[in-house]
């Protein structure tokens, strides 16, 4: 029989605990407040015109709701993949994935057109549309990962965990790719029109969600003084180097391909050597900072070791990933839509109508305050959660770890 | 007190029955005048009235001569934006002038291309293609976009949410998204913060027996008969006979929609 895992409550002392509230409160309001300015005055207060449709506030749900499913995913290592140093892991890993789908989804329902008609979205339905699939999608996802930390956390519900949790894992797989799959089955746009992009967003949602679960996780144990042991930090970083380097393959093979049909080499030649703030975004953002940079790190014989540097690691994925996300969702709304090939566009309607060129696109302040809004959305769930329920374990010691993987099944 | 309580109440008592009397009044004469329009018209090259559900007897299409489409001319704009009152919407106070021309609704505009291996210059209006397989309707969560049994795709505006997917999804551009409140509009086209829209064929006039866009209607007028409106399920009608006369092509054929909008000398 081996050792039994404790959780404890998060103990940080009150002020501290409800100086971060307060903050996270603060910035709720605000995000708040921009929706309703925006829904009162309308979308022209934003940087979104009728060319890109979808701006910044798409850029961070999206972000969101990817990285929630792949925050559960540590969760399934544990109970699916039956890694034993995953286990004590797994409760912390589904409350963020459901405070970050939860965020994600507020800022996507507050950019609607009409949020308040958002009881039509419920009741009316258009199954050959992927958004309609993915309002299941996403309410069952929360609604399943509700009842996967009721199986870890409650004694009469272990024995259901791991089929539960095989069950999220589908769950999860299958939302990532039916969010991958919004921009993947645009046929008019040349950006979007692949396969790739579906499976390139789960290996995204892989790394962005393992980054933000390892961000929690060492700044809530160490604002409480909880201790992380070396392997355990070893084996997350390990995964979290894999995620990115698939990621990396991907975009490769995302690029590869629009470069091997020809019609799509305007379009790369935009994102990779013209494309202004979506080529520095690319290269820069995404794969400098997001990529090369924390694989420096996590494969560095020296500071692969520091957490502060891990830590750093984790920050430069989320940062990477909210850049690949820009890419993706604004960059191939602003190249123009190949409307007539072969065919050079002149004059395309009113003055100041974009047919042919780059679509401007500035984000306002109110979508960047939305945006942040949701991320401190989920903040605000999981530092309650882990305040009054116990998710956190008390130690990832090494040694603690150690008694653990002898109790393995 | 009481007595002006009373009072007042009976004026309140009063005033609403004349507005109930003339509402019903309205009412009844408003279904006198559609029942005199729809009865005026029931030709069979005429879509149905109102009464009738709309049936795929007819599929409503165009074909658009190139040729004849005159540089400079803006005509079917001017039109459709008179017809749909587009013309009434207002540059929100504060809104920067080369965004808000990206930001207001169009849906028809007058587009010149140029070949770029013969260097031949070609203009045309761009407006919905009304297609048979449309990308917009597909993708719609809600059902707003949707495709009348005649063919024509447009917006159920009491459904849409705004959510733009459709605008992602459209091929040719043709869908705009209101992003201003809305001050003045027309009964005949509705319009209303946070949906979407987009040419639906003139279906207010097709609805009251008179299928004849603004576009093409302002075309003729002009003397250069470019656009060419009709029925692509009537054999004999002159919309087909047309696309039989003369090579004509769909816009991003390629995408395999079935557009009812035809482009001859493209």
């Amino acid at each position: 029989m081996g050792k039994r895992i404790v959780y404890r409550e998060w103990l940080i002392q009150p002020e501290r605990y409800w100086g971060l509230l307060a903050v996270l409160a603060g910035v709720i309001a605000v995000g708040g407040a921009s929706a309703l300015y925006m829904e009162h005055e309308g979308h022209w207060v934003t940087g979104m015109t009728n060319s890109v449709v979808w701006g910044l506030p798409h850029v961070f749900a999206v972000f969101l709701i990817v990285a929630a499913s792949g925050a559960l995913n540590v969760a399934s290592i544990g109970t699916v993949f039956n890694k034993p140093a995953y286990k004590p892991l797994g409760r912390l890993s589904g409350l963020l994935a459901s405070g970050m789908l939860v965020g994600g989804l507020l800022v996507l329902v507050l950019d609607l057109g009409r949020p308040d008609r958002l009881v039509v979205a419920m009741t009316t339905y258009n199954f050959s549309s992927i958004f309609a699939w993915n309002i299941f999608l996403y309410t069952g996802f929360l609604a399943i990962t509700v009842g996967y930390l009721w199986t870890m956390a409650e004694l009469k519900g272990n024995r259901f965990q791991r089929p539960v949790g095989i069950f999220a894992f589908l769950w999860r797989l299958a939302l990532t790719t039916g969010t991958g799959s919004i921009f993947g089955f645009l046929v008019g746009r040349t950006a979007y029109d692949t396969a790739v992009l579906a499976p390139m967003f789960v290996v995204m949602s892989f790394a962005y969600g393992l980054a933000a679960y390892m961000l929690i996780l060492m700044t809530s144990f160490q604002w409480d003084g909880r201790p992380i042991g070396p392997k355990i930090l070893k084996r997350l970083k390990d995964l979290l180097g894999l995620f990115v380097s698939s990621i990396l393959y991907f975009t490769l093979i995302y690029h590869l391909t629009n470069l091997y049909g020809a019609k799509d080499a305007d379009f790369e030649s935009f994102l990779l050597l013209h494309g202004g703030i979506y080529t520095f975004l690319f290269w820069i953002g995404w794969v400098l900072v997001g990529s090369v940079a924390p694989l420096g790190i996590i494969y560095h014989p020296r500071l692969s070791k520091d957490p502060n540097w891990i830590l750093a690691a984790c920050a430069l994925v989320i940062v990477g990933g909210l850049s690949a996300m820009y890419v993706v969702i604004i960059g191939s709304q602003a190249f123009p839509l190949e409307i007539f090939p072969g065919k050079t566009v002149l004059e395309f309607g009113a003055p100041g109508d974009v047919g042919g060129a780059v679509a401007p696109y500035t984000p306002s302040l109110p979508e960047l305050l939305l945006g942040v809004g949701g991320v401190a959305v989920a903040m605000l769930i999981v530092s309650v959660g882990i305040r009054v329920l116990q998710f956190l374990p008390e130690s990832l010691s090494d040694k603690d770890m150690d008694g653990l993987a002898e109790a393995a099944v | 007190m009481s007595r002006e309580v009373d009072q007042v109440n009976q004026e309140r008592r009063r005033f609403m029955g004349v507005a109930a009397g003339a509402v019903a009044g309205t009412a009844g004469g408003a279904g006198v005048v559609v029942a005199a329009l729809s009865s005026g018209v029931s030709s069979d090259a005429a879509a149905a009235p109102r009464t009738e559900p709309v049936s795929d007897r007819h599929r409503w299409g165009m074909l658009i001569d190139t040729a004849k489409c005159v540089d400079g001319c803006t005509a079917c704009v001017d039109a459709c934006d008179e017809e749909n009152g587009l013309n009434l919407q207002a540059e929100p106070l504060g809104d920067d002038e080369a965004k808000w021309q990206n930001q207001r609704s169009a849906w028809i505009r007058k587009v010149k291309v140029q070949d770029n291996a013969s260097g031949v210059v070609t203009n045309l209006p761009l407006m919905c293609q009304h297609c048979e397989h449309p990308p917009c309707v597909n993708v719609c969560p809600t059902g707003a976009s949707f495709k009348r049994a005649d063919g024509i795709v447009m917006v159920d505006r009491h459904i849409c949410i705004g959510c733009r997917y459709c605008i992602m999804a459209c091929p040719y551009k043709a869908r705009s998204f209101i992003h201003e409140q809305v001050v003045q509009k027309l009964t005949r086209a509705p319009r209303g913060l946070g949906c979407v829209e987009s040419c639906n064929l003139c279906v207010h006039r097709i609805d009251d027996g008179n299928p004849s866009p603004a576009c093409a209607d302002a075309c003729a007028a002009e003397g250069h008969h470019a656009i060419l409106f009709g029925d692509l399920n009537d054999p004999s009608g002159p919309l087909r006979q047309a696309l039989g006369a003369q090579p004509n092509r769909q816009i991003r054929e390629n995408l395999e929609l079935n557009t009812g909008v035809r482009y001859a000398g493209l």
